[in-house]
Formats: structure tokens, sequence, C-alpha cells
């Protein structure tokens, strides 16, 4: 069976890997455009040659990045994503008391 | 005849050519009213009816390979029309009729083999969708009941009424299921269109498309540049890598599709005989061999070769409902590309280009579609743009306006 490097759980069966996409930047939900909402949820390259998607480990839930190519079906590399989000979330709003 | 046949044998040339069946390639000329990209049953038949009954036959049929060798060759011919939204089911029941009447049309055998499609439930959730689906179809003229386990026994007496420990509870009896020569389909169409003055281009690819001010105007091939009034763009699996180079992304994505086929036994299946649950399905050709399929491929691939992990998860699950056919031996498996849309509904008509049209997106369910679909092509091209209403709710817009037409539950693994 082929094989996949999970960036967690090293060499596993490629069975046990659920394809969840290409890696697209996502608008804002609350101020794009529907045109733009339905191109970033339905549109897609497609096209042959290296991709970056997102793939998880299913019986880990572990979610990673890998870079496949299309055609050949070669996986290139395997990585955390948080070589991609490695920059702090800063939430905005400031932090309210709640009242009962 | 012995003696003719030696003679034959020792000739040099093939014998038949003066037979052939369709015109020996021509050049290509600089320019076509009309160019379909793509030499599928969908190419090919949309060229058909462009000829025979609009009368427009300044017509290329740019192939990159040879005739119907992409998935037309490739299919396992499943006819039906037992989906679930009307739009879906109005499409298909269309397509269905014009098939009934093909070899006739074309004065050629096609092998429609009407023999029922049976689909099997084994949970509540797919009854309850049985059952809807059942009642749509008849509404629109389909033959389609909820049968109980005692009458699939009778229909079926060969199944495992408890395959992988999953009860069968009822079954979707489709009684216009049926089955045709796929490759006869690609020949009748070609052969019939050809002889009415279309030209026929295999080992022709198209390398680009030239878009001037918003509008096709011609289209770039590996033996020359060809100007045109239209395009239309038939190519499955590879419909994403045309419409980049024409400048739009579409909503699909491409994904192998395996099956394979057995040695051949004595008939004893008459339905076409399908599983959802276990992800499968089985039926027996003329000749006896028996035809599995099942799901696509787990993740998106442009490539066309076949897999173990695939063969052992559909294997097993086929001898769940048919045990005795663990002994048999498999003599052939192939893949095809195809087109998948997120609601299994097929795109047709306008694109974001003026005067190129899209016949994509039939994933792994549009060979059934394809006398229906070249018709509802051609008559589009002929007046010069105008959707008919039976393919309307297939546009490409759908996905921008979030209308799909969602036919997953009735596609999954029946194709
Ligand atoms: C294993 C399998 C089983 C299936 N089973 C069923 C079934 O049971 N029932 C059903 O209804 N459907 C089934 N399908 C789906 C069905 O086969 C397809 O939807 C249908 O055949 C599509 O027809 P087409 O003419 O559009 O495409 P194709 O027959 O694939 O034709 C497209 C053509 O375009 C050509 N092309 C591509 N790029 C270029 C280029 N740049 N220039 C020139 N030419 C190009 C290709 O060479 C190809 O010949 C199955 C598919 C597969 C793979």
């Amino acid at each position: 069976m082929k094989m996949m490097n999970c960036p967690l759980n090293g060499l596993r069966n490629i069975s046990e890997f659920v394809h969840g996409g290409e890696v697209k930047e996502m608008p804002d939900p609350n101020s794009c455009s529907d045109k733009e909402w339905a191109d970033y949820v339905f549109f897609s390259d497609n096209a042959i040659s290296v991709v970056t998607e997102w793939w998880l480990h299913a019986p880990s839930g572990y979610w990673f990045i890998a870079e496949r190519h299309t055609g050949s079906d070669e996986i290139l590399k395997t990585y955390d994503p948080s070589v991609l989000f490695s920059e702090r979330v800063e939430f905005s709003a400031p932090a309210t008391e709640v009242k009962a | 005849m012995p003696f003719s046949l030696l003679k034959y044998g020792l000739n040099k040339d093939y014998p038949f050519e003066q037979h052939a069946d369709l015109p020996k390639p021509t050049v290509l000329k600089s320019h076509y009213d009309v160019v379909i990209i793509g030499g599928g049953g969908h190419g090919v038949a949309t060229a058909y009816y462009l000829a025979k009954y609009h009368g427009i036959n300044n017509v290329a049929i740019l192939e990159k390979s040879y005739l119907g060798g992409g998935n037309t060759a490739r299919n396992t011919a499943v006819i039906r029309s037992n989906y679930l939204t009307s739009e879906g089911v109005k499409f298909y029941s269309e397509s269905v009729k014009l098939f009934k009447e093909l070899s006739n049309e074309f004065d050629f055998n096609i092998m429609y083999s009407q023999r029922g499609q049976l689909t099997l439930a084994h949970t509540d959730a797919a009854v309850r969708g049985f059952r809807q689906r059942a009642e749509v179809n008849k509404h629109f003229g389909g033959k389609t009941e909820l049968i109980d386990p005692q009458q699939i026994r009778e229909l079926v007496p060969t199944l495992n009424m408890n395959p992988a420990d999953m009860p069968v509870l009822a079954g979707l009896w489709h009684m216009d299921g049926a089955t045709a020569r796929h490759d006869a389909v690609a020949w009748g169409y070609a052969k019939g269109a050809t002889q009415r003055g279309v030209e026929l281009h295999q080992l022709t690819e198209v390398t680009d498309v030239i878009v001037e001010q918003g509008k096709v105007t011609g289209v770039k091939t590996n033996r020359g540049n060809v100007s045109c009034g239209c395009v239309v763009q038939a190519v499955a699996g590879h419909s994403s890598l045309l419409a980049a180079k024409a400048g739009f992304k579409m909503p699909i994505t491409t994904f192998p599709l395996q099956a394979m086929v057995t040695q051949p036994v004595k008939p004893f299946l008459d339905p076409l005989v399908s599983s959802p649950s276990l992800h499968c399905y089985v039926q027996q050709t003329g000749r006896g061999e028996l035809v599995f399929g099942g799901g696509s491929d787990p993740y998106p691939l442009y490539s066309t070769r076949s897999t173990m992990d695939l063969k052992e998860s559909l294997l097993a699950n086929a001898v769940e409902l048919f045990p005795f056919m663990a002994n048999m031996r498999l003599m052939r498996q192939w893949a095809g590309l195809t087109d998948i849309t997120s609601d299994y509904s097929p795109i047709m008509g306008l694109s974001p280009v003026d005067n190129y049209y899209l016949d994509a997106g039939w994933g792994t369910w549009g060979f059934k579609s394809t006398p229906i679909c070249g018709k509802s092509m051609a008559e589009m091209v002929a007046s010069g743009g105008k959707v008919p209403e039976l393919i309307k709710p297939f546009s490409m817009d759908r996905f921008n306006s979030f209308r799909q037409v969602n036919e997953m539950g009735a596609t999954a693994a029946s194709h």
C-alpha cells in the first residue's frame, strides 16, 4: 500500500488519511461577496502540478499539510500547519464582564 | 472461404479499408463554424445532432487521442433515470428514451439491453430515500418501485440477503435500468456525423484557447491553429485544464475511477445490482463476465493507474453480496479520469467566455446522458447560445447562486 509520512505519527498507510482539499486563503465571510465565497468553497484550479493540500490522519485526528504532485502522486513533503499559521491570532474585541 | 481467408492472411494491406465506417483523416482546415474539443461520446453526439437536426456540418471534432478512448471506453455502461431531484430525473429520463431508439436511429446495433437495476437498502434512512426516489421517478413517467426482501429473493436468488452483517431491508427496483455497448454508441454517432460532413480529427490535441475581448475566436492545436465561430468543450476529466486555457476556473475535481471484470461464466444475473452502503455494484455482461465497480478513488489524481487497495476493498464487498464469486478470476482492470462536481450533477451551458460552451462535470455518471446531452448542446449551439429549458438547472453559475442540484445520494456507488 502507498505510504504517507504523517508529521505527527511517521510513515503510515495511505488508507489512514483523509484528503481535505487545496490550501486556499479564506475570504472574510462577513464582508466578502457571494461570488467570492462560492469561489472559495466550490471552484478550484484542479491542475496537474505540485499542490499544497490539507490532509487528516484520521486515527489521531491530526490535520497537516502535504505537497503532492497530482500527476505522479508523489508526496514531496508533509508538515505541521503551524508553519503556515505561525503568526499569533489577536482578538480585537475587549473582554467584557458577562452579567447573569 | 478458406482460400479467400488465406489470401487475406498473406495480404500486406488491410483488406477491408474500402468498407471503413469513418472517412479517412483530412487536412485540418483553418476555420470551422463549430469546434468540438473531445472526441468522446458527448463530443461526437453533439456533432451528430448538429449535422442531422440543425444542418450545421462545418464542424470539427478535435480529439487528442482516438475516438471514444476516454471515459466513453472505460465506463460500465449503466443507463438509468432513478435519480432524486426533479431536474435530474426529467433530464435522465429523456436520455433513456433516446437510448431505446438509438439502434434504429443509427441502423447499427448498440446492444441496448434493458434488464432493470436493483439498488439495495441496508438502513432505514436508505429505505426512506428510495421511497422518495420511486415517487419522483414515477411522477416523470419512469418505472421504479420499492420492493421487499421476498421480491428481491425472487429477482436475484443468488444474492446474500445479509451481506457484511447488514441485512437487506428493501430494494429500489428500476425497471428502466439498462446497459448498452459503450463503444458502439461512440461509433454510431461518429459514423452518422462524419457521413453528414463533420470532420473527426484524431491525434489532434488542443493546446491553447484563443480568447479575444472575452470571446473565443479559435484554438491552437499540435497541428496548427484553427479559427472558429464557437467552441464546445467536452473533455471529461480534463475539463479544468481546458478551462484554465480559456481563462476560468471550474467547480470540478478530477478523481480516478476504477472498474474490473472477471472471466465469463454461465448467465445467472439478470438485473444490475448495486449497494450504496457497500460502495459496490455488480452486473453480468452479455458475454457472461461480471463487471464490478464502486466509488471513485479517495483523493484527486490525474492518473489512470489501478490500485490493489481498491481491488481489495471493492471485491471484499462484492463477495459479501455474492459469496460464490470468491473463487472467480479477474481478467481485466482499468481506470478513467472523472470530473466530479460537489453536487454530483453535470455542468452544461454557458461559460464566462462568450461562444465557449461547457459539457462537463460528468464524473462517474455521464455515459447514460450521452444522447440527451448531445441533443441539448446541439440545440444550444444552433440557437447561438440560447440554453434549452431542460439543461438550465445545470449551469455552472448555479454554484455562484448556491442552487446546487444534489444527486450525491442517488449517485454514490451506482453511477
Ligand atoms: C470506470 C468508469 C465507470 C463508469 N461507469 C459509468 C456508468 O456505469 N454509467 C454512466 O452513465 N457513466 C459512467 N461513467 C462515466 C462516463 O464514462 C463519463 O461521464 C462519460 O463517458 C463522459 O463522456 P465524454 O464524452 O464527456 O468524455 P470522454 O469519453 O472521456 O471523452 C473526452 C475526450 O476528450 C479528449 N481530450 C482531453 N483533453 C483534450 C485536448 N486538450 N484536446 C483534444 N482532446 C482532448 C480525451 O482524449 C477524451 O477522448 C464511468 C466512468 C468510469 C471511468
